[in-house]
């Protein structure tokens, strides 16, 4: 039976206990006395018991089942076939027994792995089996414990609200451990990357030219890994993207709000939504095919010397992206606005504009702020349009017309194609990508502090 | 072009007339106000007296809210808001094309509900009405007007070590006080109050109602509230709106004890409202 099947009975089974112990407690209250609880929340109880425990037993089952029928199965190999391996060719003795298990045979298998894969087979279905018999059992335990506690009294609503609290932790503990899971792997890497490289070369080194070669008798450079050039691309297609949307966002944020009546809200707003929604590869095409050649060939017809992946091509884009991000933001900061204070101003002889100006806008700044910088963060870690349409070679230059490259587009190369994942060159990826993490985190937490702090000023 | 020399033109006539003997300040003739299809207000005409309180009392919904927003035009700032008749102020129609209502809003202050300070400085929030008028540049002027508006406000002495603060952290009464001085810091004929002491404490509406008494030597002061002590211990006039029309206005004391229309006397006396 598959954990499907068997998950699909744990629910049929909580279903029942639901209704049962609902059933029990209508009769309960045939009896006429009041009850603590109503029947639903009796059968909620039922429910939980039965199939909560179970469903845990299967997801535990299922992650611990390969590993414990592994390590047996390796424990019973003779030793000519274990001794002196190491572990990344026991993995392949270990896929090896499992595909000869699978009836996948290859040449003529030692005779110890042949055991071997029918031990396993057996283990399988033993495993399986117990795995089907517990589960059953425990939900059965579950509900009959549950069913013999309902009684007139029984507190089944605060029973309930109870195993919901700790259903909400387990969640929000998982969400948390997920994100710790990944700093550490992104933590791991780059400490090997350092140990290759010194902190100091990377984080102030002026040269990017990560080619190392990839045998010991290739023709290549040593490779340098001074990620300022890198960073500075980073930095320079943000600020070009901010430029764009920070006064597009902005303004249209206010004429939204103070300016525009119901109908034209009603159809502007989706439309700025829509550019919210486009996948950020949408925005690739448009920078490589349309943008970029225009840039191009306005610059050239102005006798200007234009890169074919400008950063301006590629920062315009991206700023276009982020024009719904800011707006929706600003939108919101000014719409917390109390009406009271414009009434204030306006009851004052204050214009229109000098009542956004004066009034709005420094009552809205912090949360407008916080927008803003969370824009900045989605800019700096902003993938897909940079690899499309920014440049791949690393140039300090503050010229908008000249290709530049960023932190993820250089990650992006770094990792695909043939490559080691223990040399300097992929794992500089994870260089960068912890300083990327590092600084999008730092602007994140300073933007939601601020974001905190103007909430609580109006509520 | 010269929108602002003729209208300093019509004021300047404006303010001869009244020189000339006019007695009412404020003088509405059939006015009507329709928010979108629905019609708030019916055939309202009001002579309001300079130098006095009138007070506006009537049930929620009466209508008498809405007609003091008539009177500095932020009817204007609500889209479906239409007003028909005629609304003069020392003479001169308010609704007239050629009158800027932001200029209109500078002579007719208001101070609403609830007090809504800027969440400026105390200083800034009473010279922000100057500043925008071009009334006077940072500096001594400006520190003066400060002074004489908090003063007027009978807040100076409370917050006069305190300017820079917030105007926020004040006290519910101070900053409704600090709300009147910022009306008054604009020097305005008129100041409107609608319900100006309805979110106070009992001794903050003293005091709101104090200044208000002392107010009346310098502008005419038109009120709302929906409190008959409040009404008669501050008005010297007063109105009784119902259902969007005006029943009755006259001396303050005569509506009180001896009202000539019987609903005028059932809503005070408490028998609805």
């Amino acid at each position: 039976m598959s954990a499907t099947t068997l998950l699909a009975i744990v629910l049929i089974l909580a279903l029942a206990g639901y209704l049962w112990g609902r059933a029990n407690a209508g009769a309960i209250k045939q009896t006429g006395k009041a009850m603590h609880s109503v029947p639903a929340y009796h059968g909620y109880f039922v429910a939980l018991a039965c199939g909560l425990p179970a469903f845990l037993l299967v997801l535990v089952w299922l992650a611990a089942q390969s590993t414990v029928i592994d390590a047996i199965i390796v424990a019973d190999l003779p030793s000519y076939i274990t001794d002196g391996v190491e572990a990344s060719r026991m993995s392949l003795i270990l896929s090896e027994i499992k595909s000869i298990a699978a009836g996948r045979i290859f040449g003529t298998p030692d005779q110890a792995l042949l055991d071997a894969a029918e031990r396993y087979s057996a283990l399988q279905d033993i495993a399986s089996l117990a795995m089907v018999v517990s589960t059953l059992a425990i939900a059965i335990a579950g509900m009959v414990y549950a069913r013999s506690r309902l009684s007139l009294e029984f507190r089944a609503r605060n029973r309930v609200d109870g195993i919901l609290r700790w259903l909400l932790i387990v969640c929000s503990i998982l969400a948390i451990m997920t994100t710790l899971g990944i700093i550490l792997s992104l933590v791991i890497e780059s400490f090997a990357f350092f140990s290759r490289v010194p902190v100091f070369d990377f984080l102030f080194g002026m040269t990017w030219s990560p080619q190392t070669p990839i045998r010991a008798d290739q023709v290549a450079a040593a490779g340098a890994f001074g990620a300022v050039p890198v960073f500075w691309g980073t930095i320079f297609i943000s600020a070009i993207a901010m430029f764009v949307a920070l006064p597009t966002g902005l303004f249209s944020a206010i004429y939204l709000v103070e300016y525009s009546n119901k109908r034209i809200r009603s159809v502007v707003k989706p439309l700025l939504e829509i550019l919210a929604g486009i996948p950020t590869i949408v925005y690739g095409f448009f920078a490589i095919l349309t943008v970029a050649p225009f840039i191009r060939e306005f610059g050239t017809s102005l006798g200007l010397d234009v890169a074919s992946n400008s950063a301006l091509a590629a920062g315009g884009v991206m700023g276009i992206m982020l024009i719904p991000f800011i707006s929706s933001f600003a939108d919101d900061a000014i719409s917390a606005v109390p009406q009271s204070l414009r009434d204030g101003a306006y009851a004052l002889g204050a214009t229109r504009a000098e009542t956004i100006r004066q009034v709005l806008l420094p009552a809205a700044l912090p949360g407008i702020v916080g927008g803003v910088l969370l824009a900045v963060s989605r800019a700096i870690g902003e993938t897909m349009i940079v690899v499309m349409a920014a440049g791949l070679t690393a140039t300090l230059t503050a010229n908008p017309l000249e290709g530049v490259t960023t932190v993820t587009v250089q990650i992006v190369t770094l990792l695909i194609g043939d490559t080691e994942f223990d040399s300097p060159k992929t794992l500089a990826a994870f260089g960068l990508g912890l300083v990327l993490f590092i600084s999008t985190l730092a602007l994140n937490i300073v933007a939601l502090q601020v974001v905190k702090r103007y909430r609580e000023r109006y509520e | 072009m010269n929108k602002t020399a003729e209208e300093a033109g019509t004021l300047a006539k404006a303010a001869a007339s009244v020189q000339a003997g006019h007695e009412s300040k404020i003088a509405a003739t059939n006015v009507s106000v329709f928010y979108g299809e629905k019609q708030a207000l019916f055939d309202v005409s009001i002579d309001i007296p300079a130098r006095q309180v009138m007070a506006f009392i009537g049930p929620s919904g009466c209508g008498k809210s809405t007609f003091l927003r008539c009177i500095n035009r932020m009817n204007d700032t609500i889209d479906i808001c239409r007003v028909t008749g005629t609304i003069e102020i020392d003479g001169a129609d308010i609704y007239d094309p050629k009158i800027d209502p932001v200029l209109l809003r500078a002579r007719v202050g208001m101070v609403f509900q609830k007090p809504n300070p800027f969440p400026k400085s105390i200083y800034d929030n009473i010279a922000y009405g100057p500043r925008i008028h071009g009334v006077a540049k940072n500096g001594s002027a400006m520190d003066e007007i400060v002074e004489t508006s908090l003063s007027r406000a009978g807040l100076w002495k409370e917050v006069k070590d305190r300017l820079n603060e917030p105007g926020t952290g004040l006290s519910g009464g101070q900053q409704q006080r600090l709300c009147i001085a910022r009306a008054i810091a604009v020097n305005p004929d008129v100041i409107l109050m609608d319900e100006p002491c309805s979110a106070l404490d009992p001794i903050a509406t003293a005091k709101v109602e104090e200044l208000i008494d002392e107010l009346r030597q310098h502008y005419t002061i038109v009120i709302v509230t929906h409190s008959m002590q409040q009404a008669a211990r501050v008005s010297q006039k007063a109105a009784f709106f119902h259902l969007g029309n005006l029943i009755e206005v006259d001396e303050t004391e005569k509506v009180f004890t001896n009202p000539t229309d019987k609903r005028t006397q059932d809503y005070i006396t408490g028998r609805f409202g």
